[in-house]
């Protein structure tokens, strides 16, 4: 248990690098830039208190925003990600509540679960995302159609990273 | 007192919510230029909507002045006519003096940062207020038309480029001679849009996209792509697809221009607009 905060500073490095370095310099198809560094929230453990997934949220995507010279915009969408992760997380808890000592991989709770509690928060965070980079409506289906498919991309790469990386 | 307390830890995870949220969007508006000017945009929409009821009111108060003033110039301009006068003379010839004054100077710049995979992309551009730049003035490079200066700093400018869904230019088909107003859509760094072109002008593939000049940022005749297909939209317009002529995911040097009228031009034009 003592070794869950080096190896999330260690995670926080690593996702912010990638992100920054890689993937910010990718385009599949011309506009699908997927956004894998929310990996960083959705691993944090059960028992992390509330206040602290926002400040979390808020460091790892002002040190994004720092990166991409957009200030504040990755750190919305993402503090918004964090503020709506115990919500989901209480809907789809099992019948008796999360085991402690466990965390919320597919290892411990299998794919369907997993694929729908990283969707539904990877989803809000591109969309909130998407939508405050172009901030009008002149042709709102484009963004959002740009939205899900980087949402795509993005859900495709965490599900990914469960097989590969986090086997245990 | 106490109350409060309670209150505060019993949300404290909206409220630490809403107050981070509110200091990121903060920084955002404050920081991103683009986001900045929709914020103030919108202040000043409302604002200029009202001065145009109030302007269109007086307008119309002063018609039968202004009616007055056109009959009055009317017969003055009649009185002109080549058909009000009779040839004295048939061998007069008229000769033009060829002197010609500069009008144009170019200003060459590198690139020193550059996006094309944004909505709203930017160039930064390694020549500032001390070499002369100013906001406005055009950017070329040796392919074709770049953008136009939106920010100066002492050593560096920001530009606008064409790959920006804000960006309008005024273009032309260098064939015929028809304008319109050409625009990125957002999709492919390579192409742009032509529209208000009038559905009588003659459009073929592999016409050449000049700038216009009608604004003081371009001079005229500068290239800025081909057009690789058009269909008419409405009826009345074309919407013509234009491959741009400069690579802008390619681009290391660029000119930009500093046109010596184009104060006395815009003063003229807000004088014009003031009345």
């Amino acid at each position: 248990m003592i070794e869950v905060l080096p190896r999330n500073i260690m995670r926080f490095i690593t996702l912010v690098i990638f992100q920054v370095f890689i993937l910010n310099n990718i385009q599949f198809l011309g506009y699908i830039n997927p956004y894998i560094y929310v990996l960083f929230i959705l691993l944090l453990p059960f028992e992390t208190p509330k206040w602290f997934l926002l400040v979390a949220a808020f460091t790892l995507g002002i040190a994004i925003d720092l990166f991409s010279h957009t200030p504040g915009l990755h750190s919305s969408a993402t503090v918004f990600m964090a503020f709506l992760r115990p919500f989901v997380l209480s809907h789809f808890a099992p019948r008796d509540g999360y085991e402690p000592g466990t965390f919320p991989r597919i290892h411990y709770y299998g794919f369907s679960w997993f694929f729908k509690y990283a969707s539904i928060l990877i989803v809000s965070h591109h969309l909130i995302l998407f939508f405050m980079e172009v901030f009008h409506f002149h042709n709102p289906f484009f963004t959002l159609w740009r939205a899900l498919l980087s949402s795509g991309f993005s859900i495709l790469l965490v599900v990914l990273s469960q097989y590969f990386i986090y086997r245990r | 007192m106490h109350n409060l307390i309670r209150f505060i830890l019993k949300h404290h995870f909206i409220l630490l919510f809403v107050i981070i949220q509110t200091f990121s969007l903060t920084l955002m508006f404050q920081h991103n230029n683009f986001h900045k000017s929709v914020a103030v945009n919108a202040v000043r929409s409302v604002k200029g909507a009202v001065n145009k009821r109030i302007f269109n009111f007086k307008e119309y108060m002063k018609l039968r002045e202004i009616n007055e003033k056109l009959i009055y110039e009317n017969s003055k301009l009649r009185n002109q006519l080549m058909n009000s006068f009779f040839q004295v003379k048939a061998d007069t010839v008229i000769e033009f003096d060829s002197v010609y004054k500069k009008q144009y100077r170019y200003i060459s710049a590198k690139i020193a940062d550059n996006s094309t995979n944004k909505q709203h992309n930017y160039i930064t551009i390694d020549k500032g207020k001390i070499h002369g730049v100013e906001t406005e003035m055009g950017v070329v490079s040796t392919d074709g038309v770049v953008g136009i200066v939106t920010g100066v700093s002492e050593h560096f400018s920001t530009v606008m480029p064409i790959l920006n869904i804000n960006l309008r230019i005024s273009a032309k088909i260098e064939e015929s001679g028809f304008f319109g107003s050409l625009f990125w859509n957002g999709r492919d760094p390579g192409k742009a849009s032509l529209i208000d072109i009038p559905h009588h002008a003659e459009l073929n593939e592999g016409d050449n996209i000049v700038t216009s000049g009608y604004s003081a940022i371009f001079p005229e005749g500068i290239r800025i792509g081909t057009i690789t297909g058009y269909e008419i939209e409405g009826g009345n317009f074309y919407n013509a697809t234009v491959e741009l002529s400069t690579d802008f995911q390619n681009l290391s040097h660029v000119y930009v221009i500093v046109n010596y009228l184009r104060e006395e031009q815009s003063e003229l034009e807000n004088i014009n607009l003031n009345d």
